[in-house]
C-alpha cells in the first residue's frame, strides 16, 4: 500500500486497535490532523493544554492497561507534553506520543517552533524515535506500541517532521516486531524461584512487600491466591493500592512515609521480604540501612536494574510477576504450611490495635479524610479514584476502601500536581459505567483547570473533590513541621469562585461546609451527570500522620503533631 | 557511606544508528557517573558499533551502570567483567630543539615512533597500555612538550 507518512500514522493507530487519542493540533503536525479529520475508527478527544493530553493518555492506559496515545506539535506544543511523557517514565505507564516536527531541511536551523524534542524526551522516555523517512515510519510505530507495552512498560515518543508525514511510501504493517537488543525476560529463573520457596518456607515473618509492578502485570488475582493460600500478610506501595480489598485481613496497609503504623513496623520486624514488582523507592524505604533490617530480600522485577539498585537482593528473581507467581504458586502449595505465621500475625495484629489509621473528629469543620471515607461509603467499588499531588493524594491512599487493582490512579513517581483531573477524564473515557472521582486540592486543581472545557465537550462527567484547606497543605505541613512554621508562599487564601468557575464551563459547582451538604453535593453531581466540582471547606491545619520524616528510620514514625 | 571506588573498563556494543551515543552519554550524566573516557567507532561489516567507556565507581555503581546499559534499547551486549586487553594511543607535540635521537628511543619504548617533523616542532606518537602512556607521558615531559592528545582507551575481551 502507498500512502503518505500522515496516513501511516491513521492506520497503524487502526491496526494497534487504538479507540481514542488525547491531543492537540499545531503546524507541524497538521498532515496528521488532515487524516484525523477523514477517518471514524477512533475518537479524537481534544484536551485544552498538551500536558493534559498526555495525562489523559496516561488515565486512560492505568484504566484499562493497554497503550494510551497522545498526539502533539512541535515546539511549545511538545513541550508541554514532557511533563507528561516524564510522569508516565517514572510511574511505568505504557504510552505512545506522537509529535509534529518541524520538514527536515528547516531541523538545526531555530525555526519556528522548532526544539530537539528527541533530545529533550531522551531522559524521560523509556525509548524515543525521530523518523527520516516515511519507509521507517511503519516499523518505528509498530516497535513504539510494542516497547511501550512490553518488559516493564513506558512511555515512547516518535517524533514526525512535517515532510515526512505528506511523503508517500510503502506501508506494511504485517510483519513481526523483532528487536535483537531488546528481549525482555519475562519467565523467573526455576532454580532462584525455589530458593526462595525455601527461603519463604523456612521464615517466621514472612511480609509480602507489594508494588505497582503487580497491577501492571495483571498479576493480582495471583497475588490474592497466593497471600490466602499461604497465609502471609502483605504491605502494599502507594501505587499497589487496590491489589488486596481494604477488607482482606492479610492486608496491614501502605507502608512507607505516610504508611500506617502497622505496616512500618511489620516492613521493620519481618524477617523475609516478597517484594512483587516494587523498587523500594525512598518514599518507601525511608532510611536505607535501617529498611527491613532484619530481613532477607526475595526481589521479583521484570527490571534487572531495579533488584539490588538500593538494598541488596538476597533471591533476585527477575521475571514478570505473574509469570513468577504461577511458577510459585504449585510450589507453594506443597513448601509452604499457613499455620506457621500464627505468632506473626499475632504481632501484626498488635501492631494494628497499637496506632491504627485514624483522625480526631474536631471543631466545626470538616475533617478532609472524612471526606475520602465518605466517597468510599456511598461509592465503594462503582468509583475509580485520581488524585492530584499534596496532602489529599496521601489522604485517598490511606483511608480510600479500595477493592480492585486499576481503581486508583495516582502520580506517584513523579508526584505531579496537575495530573490527577486530566487522567481522570482519561480514566472516564475507559471506564464510563463508574463514576470517575478527582480527588484534588486548592493548589493542584489551578494547574490543569481548562479541562473543564475537555469534560463538558467530551462529555466526561468527571467528579472533582476540592479538599480546600487554603493551603499548599504537603508543603505548609512540612513548613509547620521543619521550618518554625514559616509559611512561605503557601497560603493560598486568594482564591476563585469554584462553583462559578465550574458553572462557567458548563459544569456544575458546589461549596460544601457540612456532611449534609458533602453527600447532598455529591449525589446531585452524580445525578447531573456533568462535569463537577465539589469545593469542600475543609480544617485547614491538618496534618497527614503518621509520618517517617525524609531520611528517617520506618520505625521511627511521627504519629501526631503536638503544638510547640 | 564510602565504598571503595575502582577504575572500571567497560565496552558496550550498540546499534549503529543515530543517536546512539547521546543516549549512553545522556545515561551517565543523568545518573550521575563518571566518564574518564570514551571511545566509539563502527564495527567493520556489521551494523554495529563498540563504545568503550572508562569509569570511575564502586562494585555496585558499576553493576548498577552495567544493567542501566543494559536498558537502552539499542545495546546488544555489555561486557564488564570480561578480562579486556586494553590499548590507548597518545600524540605529543615537541619542538624541533630537543633531541630527536633520545625521543625516537623514548617512543619506541612505548610502542611508538615519530610519526611526523615540522619545521619548528615534531609529533610523537605511543601506543600502549594506559596505565604505560602515563608512564611515556611523564617521562616525555623533559622534552618540553607543548601539546598532549590522549585517544581514550579501547578494548577487545580477550
Amino acid at each position: 500500500m502507498q500512502i503518505s507518512g500522515a496516513q501511516m500514522v491513521i492506520e497503524a493507530l487502526i491496526a494497534e486497535e487504538v479507540e481514542v487519542v488525547f491531543g492537540y493540533p499545531g503546524g507541524a503536525i497538521m498532515n496528521v490532523y488532515d487524516e484525523i479529520y477523514k477517518q471514524h475508527s477512533f475518537q479524537h478527544v481534544l484536551t485544552r493544554h498538551e500536558q493534559a493530553a498526555v495525562h489523559a493518555a496516561e488515565g486512560y492506559a492505568k484504566a484499562t492497561g493497554k497503550v494510551g496515545v497522545a498526539m502533539i506539535t512541535s515546539g511549545p506544543g511538545f513541550t508541554n507534553g514532557v511533563t507528561g511523557l516524564a510522569d508516565a517514565y517514572m510511574d511505568s505507564i505504557p504510552l505512545v506520543v506522537i509529535s509534529g516536527q518541524v520538514p527536515m531541511s528547516l531541523i538545526g536551523t531555530d525555526a519556528f517552533q522548532e526544539i530537539d524534542a528527541v533530545g529533550i524526551s531522551r531522559s524521560c522516555t523509556k525509548h524515543n524515535y525521530l523518523v527520516t523517512d516515511a519507509a521507517d515510519l511503519p516499523r518505528i510505530l509498530k516497535e513504539a506500541f510494542y516497547i511501550a507495552r512490553t518488559g516493564r512498560p513506558g512511555p515512547v515518543h516518535v517524533d514526525i517532521p512535517k515532510d515526512v508525514t505528506a511523503q508517500i511510501a510503502t506501508f506494511d504493517y504485517s510483519k513481526e516486531v523483532e528487536l535483537e537488543t531488546y528481549k525482555p525476560t519475562t519467565k523467573g529463573n526455576a532454580r532462584q524461584i525455589k530458593k526462595a520457596i525455601d527461603a519463604i518456607a523456612h521464615s517466621k515473618r514472612p511480609l509480602l512487600y507489594l508494588g505497582g509492578g503487580v497491577i501492571s502485570s495483571g498479576a493480582a488475582e495471583l497475588v490474592r491466591e497466593f497471600s490466602t493460600m499461604t497465609q502471609i500478610p502483605a504491605v502494599e506501595t502507594f501505587m499497589a493500592r487496590g491489589t488486596l480489598r481494604y477488607d482482606d485481613p492479610l492486608l496491614i496497609s501502605m507502608l512507607g512515609m505516610h504508611g500506617s503504623y502497622a505496616a512500618n513496623m511489620a516492613m521493620s520486624e519481618t524477617d523475609l521480604v516478597i517484594g512483587l514488582g516494587a523498587r523500594f523507592d525512598d518514599r518507601v524505604t525511608g532510611k536505607l540501612s535501617e529498611f527491613a533490617k532484619n530481613a532477607q530480600i526475595i526481589h521479583v522485577d521484570i527490571d534487572p536494574a531495579s533488584v539490588s539498585k538500593l538494598v541488596h537482593a538476597h533471591f533476585p528473581i527477575v521475571g514478570d510477576v505473574k509469570n513468577v507467581l504461577e511458577q510459585m504458586i504449585p510450589l507453594a502449595k506443597e513448601q509452604i504450611k499457613p499455620e506457621r505465621y500464627e505468632t506473626w500475625h499475632n504481632t501484626i495484629a498488635n501492631f494494628n490495635k497499637l496506632h491504627p489509621l485514624s483522625y480526631k473528629e474536631e471543631g466545626d469543620r470538616l475533617k478532609p479524610q472524612w471526606v475520602i471515607e465518605r466517597i468510599g461509603q456511598l461509592l465503594g467499588d462503582n468509583a475509580n479514584i485520581s488524585t492530584d499531588v499534596g496532602q489529599h493524594q496521601m489522604w485517598s491512599a490511606q483511608f480510600y476502601p479500595f477493592t480492585r487493582p486499576r481503581q486508583w490512579v495516582s502520580s506517584g513517581g513523579l508526584g505531579t500536581m496537575g495530573f490527577g483531573f486530566p487522567a481522570a477524564l482519561g480514566v472516564k473515557r475507559a471506564d464510563p459505567e463508574r463514576v470517575s472521582i478527582n480527588i484534588t486540592g486548592d493548589g493542584s486543581i489551578l494547574m490543569n483547570i481548562q479541562e473543564l472545557m475537555t469534560a463538558v465537550e467530551y462529555k466526561l462527567p468527571v467528579i472533582n473533590v476540592i479538599l480546600n484547606n487554603n493551603f499548599l497543605g504537603m508543603v505548609r505541613q512540612w513548613q509547620t513541621l521543619f521550618y518554625d512554621k514559616r509559611h512561605s508562599q503557601t497560603d493560598l487564601s486568594t482564591q476563585p469562585d469554584f462553583v462559578k468557575l465550574a458553572e462557567a464551563f458548563g459544569g456544575v459547582g458546589y461549596r460544601v461546609n457540612t456532611k449534609e451538604e458533602f453527600d447532598a453535593a455529591l449525589k446531585d453531581a452524580i445525578d447531573k451527570n456533568v462535569v463537577a466540582i465539589i469545593d469542600v471547606v475543609v480544617n485547614r491545619f491538618e496534618n497527614v500522620l503518621p509520618m517517617v520524616p525524609a531520611g528517617g528510620s520506618l520505625f521511627n514514625m511521627m504519629l501526631e503533631y503536638k503544638e510547640k | 557511606m564510602m565504598e571503595q571506588t575502582e577504575r572500571r573498563v567497560i565496552s558496550v556494543i550498540v546499534m549503529n544508528e543515530a543517536s546512539v551515543l547521546s543516549r549512553i552519554v545522556g545515561l551517565f550524566s543523568g545518573r550521575g557517573y563518571n566518564i574518564e573516557s570514551l571511545t566509539v567507532a563502527p564495527i567493520p561489516d556489521s551494523k554495529y558499533s563498540r563504545i568503550t567507556i572508562v569509569t570511575a565507581g564502586s562494585v555496585r555503581v558499576v553493576e548498577q551502570i552495567t544493567k542501566q546499559l543494559h536498558k537502552l534499547i539499542p545495546v546488544l551486549k555489555v561486557y564488564e567483567h570480561a578480562d579486556l586487553v586494553e590499548t590507548e594511543i597518545a600524540l605529543v607535540k615537541i619542538p624541533m630543539s630537543e633531541s630527536l635521537g633520545d625521543i625516537e628511543a623514548l617512543t619506541h619504548a612505548y610502542n611508538g615512533r615519530i610519526v611526523n617533523v615540522g619545521s619548528d616542532t615534531m609529533i610523537a606518537m605511543v601506543a600502549d597500555e594506559p596505565t604505560r602512556v602515563n608512564h611515556f607521558l611523564e617521562a616525555i615531559k623533559r622534552f618540553h612538550p607543548k601539546e598532549i592528545v590522549r585517544s581514550g582507551s579501547v578494548a577487545l575481551e580477550r
